[in-house]
């Protein structure tokens, strides 16, 4: 009688741990394995429509093409690397032997001046974005906690904020770049003019999600907290740093969410349209190439211009976790 | 020698879409040092008006209150504050919560042992020292408002004000709290406002007894003293013939005199269907009778 039921409660203990392996399936399940399964009919559907369409380039790239291509974009790159590196190597062993003939030879260093990577252009893209959503969020946060904090501020800027939100990065481009090429003269330049000015037009486009979301956030702190701060008497400087900015860090954080989404959008249109290195120049400079790869590169870029802009997301996401006290 | 704190004709006008609005009529009230006063009255009628006028949240639109012969101009900390809703900063541990507020109040008179000695006795006195270093999130209803009174006493206020202190809390733990703050008050001696609705809280806590009048155009109705010994036992005083005289005073005025008919706001839809079931109700007291 003893050892039935040590047997079913074994049983039952057996049951329970098949129960909860069955569970832990079913999260992992949804974590990887549905993921995986869409991203594999993705993969299908595209690769049986890529056939079926016929361009003047060829047939649309299906996944294979474009893997391929990431292959050649990769070995361009190691081979650029490798004339540099030769190129280098060649100018020094020349001012060598030069210096050794004549010692008061005063040594000339070039610069390498060859075809920019498919690498060279992520990388510049991204310090654009970067610095440009940087300069976004220096004035948009600032200007956003002034706003939330002064209703007649708010009632003044508001408008303007509202007129140019909406106005697309190509309506902006033009003017930056006249302006820029206006301003911006100096012989000995420590940035090229085409970075200035996509970075300027990311910030234009990127500025007022920052603005209108801060601005929401500090106006919209609970009055008890206010109140608080005025029965301690805290100054204007310790009412922001201590109450203003923790309690409007979650809106300050959805504004550069958006903003960053934003300027990445806009520099890669500009990039297209000014000719201003970065991801955006190679697509256009591939689709004018016009040779049978071209879609294929082009659509590998899609590929990482899609994946840049999903890690620049998690990304603030990440910093929101490090910095704010609610997550 | 003239009175402590001195609230003397003070009406409040709320400008209002509608126009304005009087909410505080020609209110006076004289309270003495070390005095434990509480405000009682129906909703909305304007006790947390009366006090936010008091710490100066808000400016009365005409006549005035005297602290210690010093007209009340702006809130300060000589006036601390404690809120229906705890307030606590939620992004500060309850240590650094009244931290905020001794470095604020002592700068300059306290050294930082001093400060951590003064802020860990506050904390003590509340009986929270063992959750220091938690944060609001969490900790309970109940422990954040201890936290709360903690960061109001260690301001050392001339006067506490508290509005509805206990008002979010289940009736164990606000009993709980009561005990606490007499303890505290027998050590203290402040002088406290305090606005309740608790009948009971009011007779068990207070020196006085302020019960105001329906708004709008609210003022003092009768203000009792409430003589009771202490140290006070809410078990010995639920015996006692003046105790419960008291709260009978207070129901009178609150329930006969301000007899409040308030319409409970409700949505058309809802009193559609409670007539219905008023109907069927009636119905079914027919057929009783029937
Ligand atoms: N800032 C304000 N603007 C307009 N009306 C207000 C304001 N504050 C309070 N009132 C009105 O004044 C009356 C008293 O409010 P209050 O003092 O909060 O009442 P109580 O605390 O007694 O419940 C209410 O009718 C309320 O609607
Ligand atoms: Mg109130």
């Amino acid at each position: 009688m003893n050892s039935l039921t040590s047997i079913t409660h074994n049983r039952l203990m057996e049951r329970d741990k098949v129960a909860a392996v069955m569970v832990k399936m079913a999260e992992l399940s949804k974590v990887i394995l549905l993921p995986f399964i869409g991203i594999a009919i993705f993969l299908s559907i595209w690769t049986v429509t890529a056939n079926s369409i016929d361009t003047s380039l060829g047939k649309f790239p299906g996944p294979v093409a474009v893997v391929t291509q990431f292959e050649n974009l990769y070995q361009e790159h190691v081979n650029e690397r490798e004339k540099a590196q030769a190129f280098f190597e060649r100018q020094e062993t020349r001012n060598a032997a030069r210096l050794a003939k004549d010692p008061s030879y005063e040594a000339k260093i070039r610069g390498y001046t060859g075809k920019e990577t498919f690498w060279d252009q992520i990388v510049t893209s991204l310090v654009t974005v970067m610095s440009g959503f940087i300069l976004a969020a220096v004035i948009a946060i600032p200007l956003g906690i002034w706003m939330g904090l002064s209703r007649s501020l708010q009632a003044a800027i508001n408008p303007i904020i509202q007129i140019f939100k909406p106005v697309s990065p190509l309506a902006w481009l033009p003017l930056v770049t006249m302006v820029v090429s206006a301003v911006y003269v100096s012989p000995d330049p420590i940035v090229s003019k085409s970075f200035i000015n996509s970075m300027l037009t990311v910030t234009l486009c990127s500025v007022w999600p920052m603005i209108i979301n801060t601005a929401i956030g500090v106006s919209s702190i609970d009055s008890d907290l206010i109140n608080v701060s005025k029965v301690l008497r805290l100054s204007a400087i310790t009412h922001v740093q201590k109450i203003v900015l923790p309690a409007s860090i979650p809106m300050i954080f959805t504004g550069m969410r958006l903003s960053l989404g934003v300027a990445w959008m806009v520099l890669i249109a500009a990039e297209m349209l000014a000719q201003n290195p970065g991801l955006g120049k190679f697509v256009w400079d591939e689709f004018q190439n016009g040779s049978s790869d071209s879609l294929a590169r082009i659509m590998a870029a899609v590929v990482v211009i899609g994946f840049i802009g999903f890690l620049l997301d998690r990304g603030i996401l990440a910093l929101q976790r490090w910095v704010s006290w609610d997550q | 020698m003239s009175t402590f704190l001195d609230i003397s004709g003070v009406d409040m006008v709320f400008p209002t879409p509608k126009g304005s609005f009087t909410a505080l009529k020609d209110v006076n009230l004289k309270i003495n040092q070390g005095e434990f006063v509480s405000l009682i009255g129906h909703s909305g009628c304007g006790k947390s008006t009366v006090l936010n006028i008091v710490a100066g949240l808000y400016q009365a639109s005409s006549g005035g209150v005297i602290l210690k012969n010093t007209e009340v101009k702006a809130p300060g900390p000589e006036r601390a504050v404690v809120f229906q809703n705890h307030s606590l900063l939620p992004w500060l541990s309850a240590y650094q919560n009244v931290e905020l507020a001794v470095k604020q109040v002592f700068a300059g008179k306290m050294n930082k042992t001093e400060m951590k000695q003064w802020i860990e006795h506050n904390l003590q006195l509340v009986h929270m020292d063992h959750a220091m270093h938690k944060r609001p999130g969490e900790i309970s209803g109940g422990m954040k408002q201890r936290v709360g009174i903690a960061r109001a006493l260690a301001m050392q206020p001339e006067v506490l004000l508290m509005d509805e202190p206990f008002g979010a809390l289940d009736a164990l733990t606000r009993a709980h709290m009561q005990d606490s703050l007499m303890e505290i008050q027998s050590q203290l001696n402040n002088t406290v406002i305090m606005i309740t609705h608790d009948v009971d809280e009011a007779v068990l806590l207070s020196d006085k007894i302020v019960m105001m009048t329906n708004g709008p155009e609210a003022t003092v109705g009768e203000i009792l003293s409430v003589e009771l010994e202490r140290p006070r036992n809410r078990l010995a005083l639920a015996q006692d013939t003046e105790y419960n005289r008291l709260r009978s005073e207070v129901l009178k005025f609150l329930y006969e005199k301000q007899r409040k008919v308030e319409p409970l706001p409700q949505t058309k839809q809802v009193n559609k269907m409670q007539d219905m079931s008023q109907q069927k109700i009636n119905k079914v007291v027919t057929i009783n009778n029937g």
